[in-house]
């Protein structure tokens, strides 16, 4: 399937305001980073939960321990899907009491999301999980909401909501995407 | 994906799907390691264990594996189904198949057992060792500990000592090995050597001490008194004198060697206790390795079965 670039609806210097309001939003929310763990979803909620990371160490000067989680092995269509790459999970602090902020890039059907807290409870109980997400695309299939959100941005199911990151990609960047033909899976 | 539907033999295996098993292993390690070590993907399928020959360790480790994913697992043992009644393995498979499981591990007497299974029934079949042919998630899993221990397989040479002739783990090791740009060299006296050894694929040796100094890897075969008819070799005493690893062995061998055995030991025959219990022997991290391994392999043929329709 191919896609074909429509527009850009976040550029470098929009992510990054994006991301410092939610480190500010997560604080606030919070009343600081006592007990508060960030978890990433692989792959750029990963690099997001980085980077929320750091700008939190330079709001509150204190660091925030960063976790990935995979979560191709809690996905709801492993009858139909395996995942090309796996990658490893990575929890390095105790679930237990604590607050976790789940971190993923876009926000579409919230399955990914399902899977996400399915796979976070595996490691131990939380006090209560969030989440942020960079880009809220709407058309939900489950119960799920986000509690930070950088831009809520209408979309159509045809559209692929592409982002960007230096990490992973050289630059900062949101786009939607149409597909020239097919429906998106 | 793999490009197989069933694990037969290595030769079924390219080198792509080696090390997406291997990788996707990696990952399931780490939830071995987890305090809930737990996970909801298999859920809803049948896993059967067929081990119509004695088995301890590869047994548990694939119901380990299938139960981890959550997987319902059922054991068949020789002496406890219905070909003690004389159920031919054909009727087996068949009734198998009717009780729609998912997936059967085989493990028997007779090489070839798990290709019949195979052309009878509908589930994947995983090769839980056939007869003296191979035993393919053994290799799998040898691949995986020799890779976490050494960080590599590409240029390894690995020596494979022992009974070549008898030895189903040599039978999937050499070529898995081969696979993955390793080389195997088979190392043993000439009556445990298969008629025609050249036809392995492998480097041939018939003394231990003269290819010890090139080994990254010293395989030690387990000596299968249950499978020789006549003693191959005079002595116990005197095949752990030419063929077992020991600690003066050792001294000559490259210092970063390290020393495998697929268990169960004969202690003090093909290897010594004092190397056993040593911290380059990773016979223990070879267990720890088959059910990450195992559930690897699981995973990687129960899911995405339709795959193609979904992105």
């Amino acid at each position: 399937m191919a896609y074909r670039v429509k527009a850009q609806v976040m550029d470098a210097a929009a992510i990054e305001r994006a991301l410092t309001r939610i480190a500010h939003e997560i604080l606030e929310a919070n009343h600081g980073c006592a007990g508060l763990a960030l978890a990433g979803i692989v792959t750029r909620g990963s690099v997001m939960a980085s980077r929320l990371a750091e700008r939190i160490k330079s709001i509150e000067g204190a660091e925030v321990p960063v976790g990935t989680v995979d979560i191709s092995f809690y996905r709801d269509d492993v009858a139909t899907h395996v995942s090309p790459e796996v990658h490893r999970t990575d929890i390095p602090f105790d679930v237990d009491g604590r607050t976790v902020v789940l971190v993923d890039d876009v926000l579409f059907t919230g399955r990914t999301i399902r899977a996400a807290m399915d796979a976070v409870m595996d490691y131990g109980r939380p006090d209560s999980i969030q989440l942020a997400v960079l880009v809220d695309r709407g058309h939900r299939e489950l119960p799920i909401r986000a509690d930070y959100v950088g831009k809520n941005v209408p979309t159509s199911r045809r559209e692929r909501v592409k982002v960007s990151f230096v990490e992973t990609d050289g630059r900062d960047a949101v786009e939607i995407c149409e597909t020239d033909g097919g429906t998106e899976a | 994906m793999l490009s197989c539907r069933h694990i037969m033999t290595m030769s079924d295996l390219d080198a792509d799907d080696i090390i997406s098993i291997l990788d996707t292993a990696d990952s399931f390690s780490e939830v071995n390691e987890r305090r809930i070590k737990k996970l909801p993907t298999l859920r809803g399928r049948t896993v059967v264990n067929l081990f119509l020959e004695p088995s301890t360790r590869t047994r548990t480790s694939f119901e380990l594996a299938a139960k981890r994913l959550s997987a319902d697992a059922i054991n068949f043992s020789a002496s406890a189904s219905a070909t003690v009644k004389g159920e031919s393995l054909r009727d087996t498979a068949r009734t198998l198949s009717a009780m729609a499981c998912d997936l059967v591990i085989v493990r028997h007497r007779y090489a070839g057992a798990p290709h019949m299974l195979a052309e009878c029934m509908d589930a994947h079949i995983i090769n839980g060792g056939d007869g003296i042919h191979e035993h393919p998630t053994q290799a799998l899993l040898d691949l995986f500990t020799m890779r976490r221990t050494l960080g590599r397989l590409e240029g390894l040479t690995v020596g494979i000592i022992g009974d070549i002739a008898h030895s189903r783990v040599a039978g999937s090791l050499v070529p898995a090995l081969r696979t993955v740009g390793a080389t195997p060299v088979v190392i043993g006296p000439p009556t445990l050597m298969p008629a025609r050894p050249d036809v392995l694929g492998a480097d041939v040796a018939y003394s231990l001490d003269e290819a010890l100094p090139t080994l990254d890897v010293a395989y030690m075969l387990r000596v299968q008194f249950e499978r020789a008819d006549a003693m191959p070799f005079p002595s116990n005493r005197e095949y752990a004198r030419l063929y077992g690893m020991n600690a003066s062995r050792m001294a000559s061998a490259k210092p970063e060697m390290i020393v495998m055995h697929p268990g169960p030991m004969n202690r003090g025959v093909e290897i010594s206790a004092d190397v056993a219990d040593s911290p380059r022997s990773v016979v223990l991290d070879q267990v720890n390795a088959g059910v990450a391994v195992r559930m690897a392999v699981m995973y990687l043929l129960l899911g995405g079965e339709d795959s193609g329709a979904a992105a």
